[in-house]
């Protein structure tokens, strides 16, 4: 067990580090002038004004000596200040952190709450015309772009409920059934392709666990079927679909940028677009570091409690 | 009967990615109008016999919008999942043929590059190109090399265990031989599945990022772009948005119902897994 886990810690670290090296590179790939623009720098430079701008950020020191400057003051949440508004990165980043996580998490309780019952149900009524229908269905749903699934779905309630205010943002604390009222839109939009995704996953997780020698031995003692299914394959089935979770918030905070978009909604969506228009470059790198810095350590969280769930794993 | 079925899903799939590869590589044959074409006259004109799919908010006929539009994102993809085949296909199977520390040191960064949102990556890599079809096409390539070399590695692992390929290894065979005459051959239809389901996933990143305007810039017709214009007049016309938004869908759709339907038939052992 101990073993396990000191493996997964080390995986960890690696990948956490080669992510911070790569957007640490990222910025220096800009050509030149960028880092004049990024200074602030408004018209022509000198070269001896450049030099001196270089000296200024830390540019004229050895690469490595600037990767370890700039990822020690990450370390300790200091990511800069904001070229425009001068304020802190980190604070910018906080601002704008909630509502695409209130959107993200809704949309991945609404898709892995429906998944379950949708793939048994897949599992159950396998082969023939309706299993055909239900795949094509599902593959439907995963290609659906949910960004034009919200404007249609924007478009369908200003015909039918024109009072219903389904764009913007308030904060839940102030306003929670407001707050509800229009995430309800964006995260329906949302969760379409992760119920797609992952109800295929339980159906076919499902389909494997039903031909297990328990389910037989579950049969053959008399349990009702209802029980077999729910009980005694579900569980098993339900393994791999966390796995799945897991990887699905990555996909789920890169279709949130884009919901936001279309829901007007002042996400992390917003604040990089905003970044990259006004190249502001230390709040794209910040952003793209703490998103993805969150979403590995939650797959690393989900490692840790598929090894609590599954015994095997620990061997 | 199931078997029936399937080989219609996969007749039905084939027609209907060949359909919109035609229509998109012959756009410029098939398209009844210009596309950049405006007519102030006909702004945000409801779909007629002269417009199909109506006029987007210049005028111009969305219907000949989107045949190009279809252009411009199949091309893109077509692009960036070739390159990602190729970087991340090489890169697994010689991390799976000469394994030790060519092989951990390979991984590690594909497992570095994996790490990330796709999305997220996407939109860096183009904070550094500049917004563009081919930075479009180049973020997708790179976010997808690691997929490629992941999903190869793996069966390319049991390949190099195998008996044919210890026999040809004993007979002298070089090292490039045995990758290319015996290990690659096998891994074909691991390799067509899996494109074609990318391509279906690539199709909606490239929207995505064009939505954003990341991507293709106008006036250059893109599906993506064409949502995210005609989402500002969507309550006066919204039949470019709508129209663009299916041509992605059934764009998307067409190669994932392909790569399904392929791998039911390529092979049995994974017949009803996602």
């Amino acid at each position: 067990m101990n073993r396990v886990l000191l493996a997964r810690l080390i995986d960890l670290v690696i990948v956490l580090f080669g992510v911070s090296i790569i957007v640490f590179l990222m910025i220096r790939l800009i050509p030149g002038d960028a880092v004049a623009i990024m200074l602030g720098a408004n018209t022509e430079i000198t070269p001896e004004r450049m030099a001196e701008l270089n000296r200024r950020v830390g540019l004229d020191r050895p690469i490595v000596e600037q990767y370890l400057l700039w990822a020690g003051s990450a370390l300790r949440g200091d990511f800069g200040t904001s070229l425009w508004t001068g304020r802190p990165v980190a604070g910018e980043i906080l601002l704008h952190l909630w509502p695409t996580l209130e959107l993200t998490f809704l949309a991945l309780l609404i898709g892995a709450v429906l998944a379950v019952p949708v793939g048994c149900l897949m599992a159950q009524t396998r082969g023939g015309a309706a299993d055909v229908t239900m795949r094509v269905t599902a593959i439907a749903g995963l290609t659906i772009p949910s960004f034009w699934l919200g404007i249609v779905l924007i478009l369908l309630l200003a015909s039918w409920a024109p009072g219903f205010a389904s764009l913007g943002y308030v904060p839940f604390s102030e306003d929670p059934v407001g707050n509800l009222q229009r995430m309800t839109l964006p995260a329906i939009a949302l969760a379409l392709p992760i119920l797609a995704n992952l109800s295929r996953l339980v159906r076919s997780a499902m389909l494997d666990a039903l031909g297990q020698d328990y389910v037989r031995t579950a049969r053959a003692k008399g349990l009702a079927e209802r029980k077999v299914v729910y009980k005694h394959a579900l569980r098993n089935a339900l393994i791999p679909f966390l796995t799945s979770v897991g990887i699905m918030t990555g996909y789920l905070l890169g279709g949130a940028i884009v919901v936001e978009q279309v829901f007007a909604i002042p996400g992390l969506g917003r604040l990089i677009l905003g970044a990259i228009a006004e190249r502001n470059y230390p709040l794209i790198q910040a952003t793209i570091l703490v998103v993805t810095a969150g979403f590995v350590l939650v797959n690393f969280l989900v490692d840790l409690l598929y090894i609590v769930v599954d015994p095997r794993v620990r061997a | 009967m199931q078997r029936l079925a399937k080989n219609k899903l996969l007749t039905f799939a084939v027609v209907l990615v060949a359909i919109q590869i035609i229509l998109a590589l012959g756009a410029p044959v098939f398209a009844p109008y210009d596309p950049m074409a405006q007519s102030v006259a006909r702004r945000l004109r409801a779909p007629t016999e002269l417009n199909w799919f109506g006029t987007d908010q210049l005028g111009r006929d969305v219907l000949t919008r989107i045949l190009y539009g279809y252009r411009t994102s199949l091309i893109a993809c077509l692009l960036a999942v070739s390159v990602a085949l190729l970087a991340g296909g090489a890169l697994g199977l010689v991390a799976a043929y000469y394994r030790g520390w060519l092989d951990r040191i390979i991984m590690r960064i594909m497992d570095v590059l994996f790490a990330f949102p796709v999305m997220l990556l996407a939109i860096g890599i183009i904070a550094v190109l500049g917004p563009h079809t081919y930075s479009a096409a180049a973020a997708i390539a790179v976010v997808y090399t690691p997929i490629f070399a992941r999903l190869l590695r793996g069966p390319a692992l049991v390949l190099c265990e195998s008996e044919y390929v210890a026999g040809a290894r004993a007979i002298g065979a070089s090292d490039a031989r045995i990758i290319f005459m015996h290990i690659l051959p096998n891994l074909a239809s691991v390799i067509l599945v899996q494109t074609t389901l990318l391509l279906s996933a690539a199709i909606l990143v490239e929207a995505s990022l064009s939505f954003l305007g990341l991507g293709t810039q106008p006036p250059t017709p893109s599906l993506g772009l064409m949502l995210s214009e005609g989402r500002n007049f969507l309550m006066l016309s919204p039949w470019s948005a709508i129209f663009a938004g299916f041509a992605i869908l059934f764009l998307s759709f067409g190669f994932n119902l392909l790569g399904d339907a392929l791998r039911d038939t390529l092979d049995p052992r994974l017949r009803g897994q996602p």
